[in-house]
């Protein structure tokens, strides 16, 4: 839910980056704070287990600048991918207000973004969403690597509703912030429709 | 489509600020926070240092929500609150509607006052944010005006 602070003149937004275990979520937004200037994030806080695989969520808040006199602040989270973390999943997409889909473009990781997607859309419903309404935007990531099925197909498996697609190496930024400024418009844009 | 934004007038803000203020010397605290339940922070008063209240507020909104979820497996519908006692510092967390309510205390003050003090000034709170929430509702379908003007040359001024 964007919460709006006309005292402190802020405009705060929850995006979460989805998808299926190790498809690099993580990675994402590792890779967008390294890249930002000290003064536009806070901390990039990673709930994580002992061999770094998310646990509970990451988080780092992100100032990009103001609208009209309004700070805009989007607060990034990551879910935890694999499937018995599903609890946590749902909780992290209480008051979400736009979505990040990474999907990891390997060809033997394919049944799992078709599950990760199922599931995605399914917790989504479970806290009174639609993946049709709400700002949502798709990353096929890892396309550097030797065995990626082909976008077409990944399109054709993976597309909901016409969303933006974007190819990711979030490992080296690729796509990354093409990705972030994708969903941020989406949910600025929702927001100016009131 | 995603929730309606929440909106806050200035004067909502200012009101809630003086309850925390008041709430802070009266739970004899270190700080007072009011957080949305999913992370956002809406206000504090006190000793901040050099603490990072952002991600204090998305830890604490997380905690909450995990505690939550342990209540509906063992069949409570919810706990309340949350209490975690350092060996000097402590953090009391109620449950307000859509908030949380957060007492950072430590060896001036005791769990038992902080919880008599703050679930007085929870009323107070509660109803400045129902009050919020009516006009947030009301201002979106009277007067859109403010976000309807945020053109696509603004958006896109965010990330040039």
């Amino acid at each position: 839910m964007t919460f709006i602070n006309y005292a402190s003149r802020e405009i705060n937004c929850k995006i979460v980056y989805y998808g299926p275990g190790l498809c690099g979520k993580t990675t994402n937004l590792q890779y967008i704070y390294d890249s930002t200037a000290p003064q536009a994030k806070g901390k990039l806080i990673s709930l994580a287990t002992e061999t770094d695989r998310t646990l509970f969520f990451d988080f780092m808040p992100l100032e990009l600048g103001t609208v009209r006199g309004f700070k805009t602040r989007f607060h990034l989270y990551t879910v935890p991918g694999q499937v018995y973390y599903d609890a946590s999943r749902k909780l992290i997409l209480k008051g979400v207000d736009g979505v990040v889909f990474v999907a990891d473009s390997q060809e033997e990781r394919m049944d799992a973004n078709i599950e990760s997607l199922y599931n995605l859309e399914e917790n989504l419903g479970s806290q009174g969403y639609n993946l049709a309404e709400i700002p949502y935007v798709l990353q096929l990531n890892k396309r550097d690597l030797p065995n990626v099925t082909p976008i077409e197909e990944l399109s054709q498996e993976l597309l909901k509703k016409g969303e933006p697609v974007f190819e990711a190496v979030a490992t080296n930024g690729t796509g990354v912030f093409d990705t972030l400024k994708a969903v941020a418009k989406q949910v600025l844009t929702e927001l100016r429709k009131g | 489509m995603a929730d309606t934004p929440f909106i806050l007038q200035e004067h909502q803000f200012e009101r809630l600020k003086s309850v925390l203020a008041r709430l802070c010397v009266e739970c004899a605290a270190r700080v007072v926070f009011l957080i949305d339940r999913d992370g956002q922070p809406i206000a504090f008063h006190g000793e901040i240092g050099d603490m990072d209240t952002t991600s204090f507020s998305s830890l604490a909104a997380g905690n909450v929500a995990a505690t939550s979820s342990m209540a509906k497996l063992i069949g409570e519908d919810v706990f309340p609150c949350v209490v975690h006692e350092g060996e000097h510092e402590s953090i009391y967390i109620s449950i307000i509607g859509r908030s949380l309510l957060v007492v950072v205390f430590d060896e001036r003050s005791t769990l038992s006052l902080v919880k008599i003090r703050s679930k007085r000034g929870s009323f107070e709170v509660a109803n400045i944010l129902d009050e919020a929430k009516t006009d947030s509702d009301n201002f979106r379908v009277n007067q859109n005006s403010f976000f309807s003007e945020i053109t696509d040359e603004d958006i896109d001024s965010l990330f040039s």
